[in-house]
């Protein structure tokens, strides 16, 4: 499995760590079990990036979420170097509370809101992507509502930035599929050049059959790193 | 001085804890209610020029406290 899904040389990976990200080492250890890629942790204070080839904003209550999720974090020192990636064209993968920072700094289209339930969400969902593949991935999250007004929601339909929806077994992205009443069930979208995606799912808890059945997230990752 | 900023989601966005209120004190039997909204407040003390105060707060909740992308906001500066 893992030399398979080894794509790639030997990309330089940044992930991003801010007081009360919890996922940061999740995701350096799926890069380094699965593809071989040994991800240089980065401090948010920093005032520089380092040469990386790709960023990883990854999951967690950054500043525990005050304000609203991500708002804080989106002005760290370190999101001024990341805006300048972005616009370099960098691609940059945003998990959960990473995908909430991009929103929030305007990478991303939309926002994050409370779940419709009101209610932290932790379990398995399956999601597809934009040619219909589907994956079994864990969500975990009290504000994945993704909003955006009518009119930039068909925008990103018609440029097909919805990455990821919401869907049950079998493909249908019905009320009943969507855990957190997201617009159109969109779990993940993409940046205008496709080089940024944010989604709620977690890829890297999804790494290894021994965790929760899935290892789809591998998938997510290794197309993420194909887009360097 | 002392600003006061109301931060809520636009109308057009469904908040379900304002619906959860509203739909409790329906049923509760109050009579006459026509809807609830839920906004939070912040209160900053900001020492600033006379001529600039206005201009940096609104800067603040514009940039800082609020989200445009769903959010509204009202500043009214409280009396001292």
């Amino acid at each position: 499995m893992t030399k398979r899904l080894s794509a790639v040389g030997a990309p330089r990976v940044g992930v991003i760590q801010f007081p009360g990200s919890n996922c940061d080492e999740d995701c350096v250890d799926a890069f380094d079990r699965h593809f071989d890629i040994h991800a240089t942790r980065l401090w948010h204070q920093n005032t520089e990036l380092p040469p990386v080839d790709a960023l990883v904003i990854p999951g967690g209550f950054s500043f525990g979420d005050y304000l609203r999720s991500g708002a804080l974090a989106a002005h760290s020192p370190l999101m001024q170097q990341v805006k300048k990636f972005a616009s370099r064209g960098g691609p940059i993968i945003g998990i959960c509370n990473g995908f909430q920072i991009l929103t929030e700094s305007q990478l991303l289209p939309g926002a994050l809101l409370h779940n419709m339930s009101q209610q932290f969400i932790c379990r398995q969902v399956t999601v597809k992507d934009e040619h219909g593949r589907q994956f079994s991935m864990p969500i975990a999250h009290g504000e994945g509502r993704y909003w955006l007004d009518e009119k930039s929601l068909s925008e990103i339909e018609d440029d097909g930035r919805i990455a990821f929806q919401y869907c049950l077994p079998g493909g249908s992205t019905t009320f009943e599929a969507n855990p957190n009443g997201s617009v159109a069930n969109i779990a993940g979208v993409y940046s205008k050049n496709k080089k940024i995606l944010g989604l709620m799912p977690h890829p890297e808890r999804a790494t290894d059959s021994l965790m929760g059945g899935s290892s789809d997230g591998l998938i997510v990752l290794r197309d993420f790193l194909n887009r360097i | 001085m002392e600003f006061e900023v109301l931060v809520q989601l636009k109308s057009e966005v469904l908040d379900p804890e304002a619906r959860a209120i509203k739909d409790v004190l329906i049923s509760q039997g109050i009579s006459g209610i026509e809807g609830v909204t839920v906004a939070k407040r912040y209160v900053v003390a900001l020492q600033a020029d006379e001529a600039q105060a206005d201009k940096k707060m609104e800067a603040i909740a514009s940039e800082y406290l609020s989200n445009p992308v769903s959010q509204i906001y009202k500043i009214k500066r409280l009396a001292t």
